[in-house]
């Protein structure tokens, strides 16, 4: 009954082809899920439903029992739900402040938790390229730059999508640290992967994605034990 | 031609005085046209050719709200505000349904405003022309400036379309809204799911464009009878301008409206029958030396 956010049944499409086949998720206040997949298998549709960009043809979205279904993406925004897409989309020819502002607005509660000044704490490579366009900050930068901006907003939920990608190691790590502070400051977090060795330190529960179904819920513990479905739905 | 008169002109101060401030009012007639047309190209992607039609439109509203009051500044505040809640109309029930759509469509759905605007204005005003008349505020003797004569409503709108660029390009650099404003005509999809409506925004941006056009309307009414159809020429040198200036740049329209200005107020004395020919030539000049326009981007 806590759930924070709950997507029931969803199905997305992409013109007549259909991406999604009744997407069952909830994500508890507070918690950490991850969403695991293969690439292609529909995590970034499952997001961009949840965030309003690519709207379900059916199913429903709730937020804090509310029924977001078919929300513009602002609205569902203000809603308390911040989308940190896969391909960061930063302003490219915003400075890194500038950025940030564009992102700010109060929580869902109306009070400002994300100041400037507190994501410059929590953020401290973002504080010293602050006036530095962003179009020219490294893929690592631009990824923390995208989570800062998405906490401006001050979002009860963050949808996290695949941020490891195609960062070097020691920038992985950095993220993981990041997102345990996230966590630790009580955000709810839906964090799609392919790595699953990248969740483990973070999440609290899994589900996994395969060809457009959940085909797998559980916890972290459960999954590292259960060879049979790391081999079948994700990338060793 | 008539070189020998231009040159006299030249080294005459009086001549030179009273052509610049010519060129300068013409100028800035059509800065404060272009930027609405380079403003809604640069952030909304549509080229509006109903633009002059809002020109038109800010010309008789002040108009009528002059008869009625007797006050220019309320028939500048009518044109303006007038135009640009119908642009705010306009760009949600018409507009907002090209976006990204072919250049055709876009075309169709102004061109047809600008037949229906033209007919709504000859049908409610008639179809002679109208003048407003010096208002009483600026019936004052000329200023003298090195040797010309200025009329100092001359000095007014300058004054007041130099006013307008600036605090539109303190809008849309130094406040939050320009920065959503900037990011939306890069990413307007990212700056929805930052919790922006940004189709409250590209309807008031449509609205700023065409209060700047009805506010132009306005200023002209004084020195330019209104009829329909007056919208048309200023719409050709504001798209003369956006280009030689570089698309969806405010300081370029300023910079660009200026040079057509002056070419068309230099030009009454040396080249009467060519000023066209020399404007066309001199956007000709500036895309080959400057394919993007004189403060364009390259890549866009
Ligand atoms: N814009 C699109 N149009 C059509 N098909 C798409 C589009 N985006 C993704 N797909 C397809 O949808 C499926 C799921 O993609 P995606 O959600 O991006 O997977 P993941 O994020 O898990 O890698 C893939 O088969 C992909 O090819
Ligand atoms: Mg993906």
């Amino acid at each position: 009954m806590s759930d924070e956010l709950r997507v029931q049944g969803m199905d997305v499409y992409y013109g007549a082809s259909q991406i999604l086949f009744g997407i069952d998720l909830a994500v508890e206040r507070g918690a950490t899920v991850a969403l695991l997949g293969r690439n292609g298998a529909g995590k970034s549709t499952t997001f961009k439903a949840i965030a309003g960009v690519a709207p379900p043809r059916a199913g429903r979205v709730f937020m804090r029992e509310q029924d977001i279904t078919g929300f513009a993406p602002y609205r569902i925004a203000r809603r308390g739900i911040g989308y940190v897409p896969e391909d960061r989309q930063v302003f490219p020819e915003h400075s890194v402040e500038d950025n940030l502002r564009i992102g700010a607005k109060p929580g869902t509660d109306g009070a400002v938790h994300w100041t400037l000044e507190r994501i410059f704490e929590v953020f401290p490579i973002l504080s010293s390229m602050r006036g530095r366009m962003a179009g020219r900050l490294s893929g690592g930068e631009q990824q923390m730059l995208t989570i800062a901006r998405t906490l401006m907003g001050n979002p009860d939920v963050i949808l996290l999508d695949e941020p490891s990608e195609g960062l070097a190691p020691i920038i992985v790590q950095q993220i993981a640290r990041l997102i345990a502070t996230l966590r630790k400051e009580g955000v709810t977090i839906l964090l799609a992967e392919q790595n699953m060795h990248f969740c483990i330190a973070v999440a609290t529960s899994v589900a996994i994605i395969d060809k457009g179904q959940i085909v797998y819920r559980g916890s972290i513990e459960e999954l590292k034990h259960n060879d049979d479905i790391k081999r079948r739905y994700l990338a060793v | 031609m008539n070189f020998d008169a231009l040159i006299d002109c030249f080294s005459a101060s009086a001549c030179v005085v009273t052509q610049i401030s010519s060129g300068l009012i013409i100028g800035m007639l059509i800065f404060m046209v272009a930027s609405g047309v380079t403003l809604i190209f640069g952030v909304l992607g549509v080229v509006n050719f109903a633009h002059g039609a809002l020109y038109m439109l800010g010309a008789y509203f002040a108009l009528t709200a002059y008869w009625v009051t007797d006050s220019f500044t309320v028939a500048v505040l009518a044109g303006a505000i007038g135009t640009g809640l119908f642009g705010v109309v306009f760009e949600r029930l018409f507009i907002s349904r090209v976006y990204g759509a072919d250049v055709l469509s876009q075309l169709l759905v102004c061109y047809a405003f600008v037949l229906i605007l033209d007919d709504a204005v000859k049908a409610i005003w008639g179809g002679d022309f109208l003048s407003m008349g010096m208002p009483e505020a600026f019936a004052l003797p000329p200023l003298m400036i090195a040797g010309g004569f200025v009329p100092p409503f001359y000095a007014f709108l300058t004054a007041f379309a130099v006013a307008s660029a600036i605090a539109l390009a303190a809008l849309l650099g130094l406040t939050r809204f320009g920065k959503i404003v900037r990011a939306a005509a890069v990413n307007r999809q990212m700056v929805g799911v930052l919790g922006i409506n940004t189709s409250l925004v590209y309807a008031l941006i449509f609205g700023l464009g065409a209060a700047l056009a009805g506010a132009a309307g306005a200023l002209a009414a004084p020195v330019r009878s209104a009829t329909p159809g007056m919208g048309f020429d200023i719409l050709i040198e504001s798209f003369i301008v956006t280009v030689i200036g570089g698309m969806g740049s405010i300081a370029g329209a300023f910079v660009g409206a200026i040079l057509i200005g002056m070419i068309r107020a230099f030009g009454t004395v040396g080249f009467p029958l060519a000023t066209e020919g020399v404007t066309f030539a001199m956007m000709a000049v500036v895309l080959l030396v400057k394919p993007a326009g004189l403060f364009g981007k390259a890549g866009r």
